[in-house]
């Protein structure tokens, strides 16, 4: 809401709905100016001018809210777990599906890894892809400490599909560090030949991430790709490694808090594709 | 505690998992059958078996198994004759579906270890187990970073959620006997479950500590034959039956057959004798991970840097358990700052160019 407030792009913020009159987030959108509901999904398909739906509730709601947007012809931006569309990450595989009328975001370690391992997977065929999360304890609420497996299964699963991996593993780690740390993320990546160019693979990567930077400034390598030599179950092999860090934009939630800013982000990001391609506007637009 | 009033503590031994650390993941079927049956045999009632890491631990941050889990998990439930196999699940890196498969492979007990401040990320994992008929743990990991009391805070969500027994796991080997006394005590008084606790050697307490804790009325602690485990090692098994069996509370278990063990079965194939050494004390002093050792040794050898700044920096940074990519980040920062430049490319170049396989 803060994202779309500051930058509307080619959207309009036409309602922020939830179920629960005395919640924070919708006592917060009526104080500045956002029509509100707290009839959870029904005021948005009563409205024929919403187009574009950014759904941030549960993965069990998403499951019955994607036939009514999509009944509604209405896009979904998923937010949740519940990924009835295809994954996206803006700059990785965005533009293959803005004819759909629902995508996911995977979760915030796939939104911010996904793009290095694609990287990579462009210059060489990447046999193994891990990832570690690692994001303050502040910073992960209920539903993700109930459903912490489902992190690791969406994101591996994310890895494969989209980053281009043959295998993909995904670790998430709860820091309780007073004060509370920015988002880190260590991407690993196993070639799947050991015959590759590393200038060329650091140069996808740094090109990646300044795509990714558009749309999350606080996005940046902590240094260059390292590669170092491990053993692996497929002999002694090249691994690289690379070291994120996710800084908020501090829009609502604090600095620290790079994980919820990502997909916050990303799904800005997809929600201005999505509305440029509906308004027929080619020409890409500075974010 | 009076006492008269002790009663012997039920011994877990966990040389095939945290051992597992100091073997670098390399157990292999065959050493796993020897250790089982022997530990069997000397009337260790619960064995652990997993990567050190827990189920799901191979990987490129923690380094790959040599041998499967699962056909280790396999080996042992098929050479015990009396003893339950045990296996460790952190999630957050082992998941439900890693545990599903443990089970079909013969574990009858979990333990599910959380950062100590985390105990509410178990709850799926200790559903799953109890709904599979399990018998489970909950471990509270790095317990030296937080209070008595908010520690029994954290056991408590863990026996709503079904846990047997809570440990205080003194994941740095950091803490005092005193230390081991409050925790063990706020437990004990908090909780109706059963209390346990893991120790490591790094201050060269695990087995003082051990005893602190059975005088508070922990039901069960852990050892490894051989003290072989992450950083200075564990509690020996060998020396907690040969200690508790000179204090009247043996738990049934053959102290000789035990020392035997040790001796000849797992001491001839251990890479080294895990003892407190310089880089190990630092760990317990600075208070960070115990597995952070071969991994923050080996680092600093490719940098060039004395594996105490990284360990030093690590705890300063309140690293927690399973952080071992911060190692390199540290390393990183660390060389960057003794160069005085800011890009991170040109002073990591040299020492890049110096690597050598792990």
């Amino acid at each position: 809401m803060y994202k779309l407030l500051r930058n509307p792009g080619h959207m309009e913020l036409a309602m922020f709905a939830g179920i629960d009159p005395q919640s924070e987030g919708i006592a917060r959108a009526k104080k500045l100016g956002v029509p509100t509901s707290y009839e959870g999904i029904k005021a948005i398909l009563d409205d024929p001018e919403i187009k574009i739906v950014f759904d941030a509730t549960s993965a069990k709601a998403h499951v019955r809210h994607a036939k009514m947007l999509r009944e509604a012809g209405k896009i979904a931006i998923d937010l949740t777990p519940a990924a009835r569309g295809p994954y996206v990450v803006p700059p990785v595989n965005l533009g293959a599906h803005l004819d759909k009328d629902n995508v996911n975001l995977i979760t915030c370690g796939g939104q911010a890894t996904i793009p290095l391992v694609y990287a990579v997977r462009r210059v060489v065929p990447v046999r193994y892809a891990e990832i570690v999360s690692t994001v303050a304890s502040k910073s992960a609420g209920p539903g993700t400490r109930q459903n912490i497996d489902e992190f690791t299964f969406t994101t591996a699963h994310g890895l494969e599909a989209i980053g281009g991996a043959e295998q993909g593993k995904a670790i998430i780690i709860l820091n309780p560090a007073e004060p509370p740390i920015i988002m880190r993320n260590t991407v690993y990546v196993i070639p799947a030949t050991e015959e590759f160019d590393q200038a060329a693979i650091v140069a996808s990567v740094d090109q990646m991430v300044a795509e990714v930077q558009q749309y999350v400034p606080g996005y940046r390598l902590k240094d260059a790709p390292v590669f170092d030599r491990r053993r692996t179950p497929w002999g002694e092999r090249t691994v690289i490694a690379m070291l994120l860090e996710v800084e908020g934009a501090g829009d609502f939630l604090p600095p620290y808090a790079g994980n919820l800013d990502i997909m916050t982000s990303a799904a800005w990001r997809v929600g201005e594709l999505f509305a440029r391609h509906v308004l027929g506007i080619r020409e890409e637009v500075a974010a | 505690m009076n006492a008269k009033a002790l009663k012997p503590p039920r011994v877990t031994d966990t040389t095939l998992r945290d051992g597992s650390h100091a073997m670098r993941h390399q157990f292999t079927r065959e050493q796993v059958r020897a250790i089982v049956a022997a530990l069997d045999e000397a009337g260790v009632p619960v064995i652990e078996v997993t990567h050190g890491d827990g189920l799901g631990g191979s990987s490129i941050q923690y380094g790959f198994s040599g041998t499967s889990e699962l056909d280790l998990i396999e080996e042992a439930a098929k050479t015990a004759k009396r003893a339950k196999i045990a296996a460790l699940l952190l999630p957050g890196i082992g998941t439900r579906k890693e545990l599903a498969a443990a089970i079909e492979r013969g574990i009858k007990v979990v333990r599910i270890a959380t950062q100590c401040t985390e105990a509410d990320i178990s709850e799926q994992h200790f559903g799953m187990a109890k709904e599979m008929g399990l018998e489970t743990v909950g471990f509270l990991m790095m317990a030296h970073m937080r209070p008595p009391e908010f520690l029994a805070e954290q056991a408590a969500m863990m026996e709503s959620y079904g846990a047997d027994c809570v440990y205080i796991v003194d994941s740095a080997g950091a803490m005092l006997p005193d230390d081991v006394r409050r925790r063990v005590a706020a437990l004990k008084e908090r909780l109706s479950v059963q209390v346990g606790f893991h120790a490591h050697n790094n201050l060269g307490l695990a087995i003082g500590n051990t005893l602190a804790a059975i005088e508070e009325g922990a039901d069960q602690v852990d050892g490894c034959l051989r003290g072989l485990g992450a950083g200075a090692g564990n509690a020996a098994t060998e020396l907690i039956a040969a200690v508790l069996d000179k204090m009247g509370i043996n738990p049934g278990l053959d102290v000789f057959k035990l020392m035997d063990a040790a001796e000849y079965i797992v001491a001839p194939i251990m890479p080294y004798q895990p003892i407190p050494d310089r880089d190990a004390i630092t760990i317990g002093y600075a208070g960070v991970y115990s597995t952070f050792l071969l991994h923050a040794r080996h680092i600093a050898a490719e940098f060039g840097l004395d594996p105490r700044e990284i360990l030093v920096e690590l705890g300063r940074r309140q690293a927690v358990a399973g952080q071992e990519d911060w190692i390199l980040d540290v390393a990183l920062d660390i060389v960057r700052k003794k160069r005085g430049v800011e890009g991170a490319g040109d002073a990591r170049e040299p020492a890049a160019a110096e690597r050598t396989a792990d």
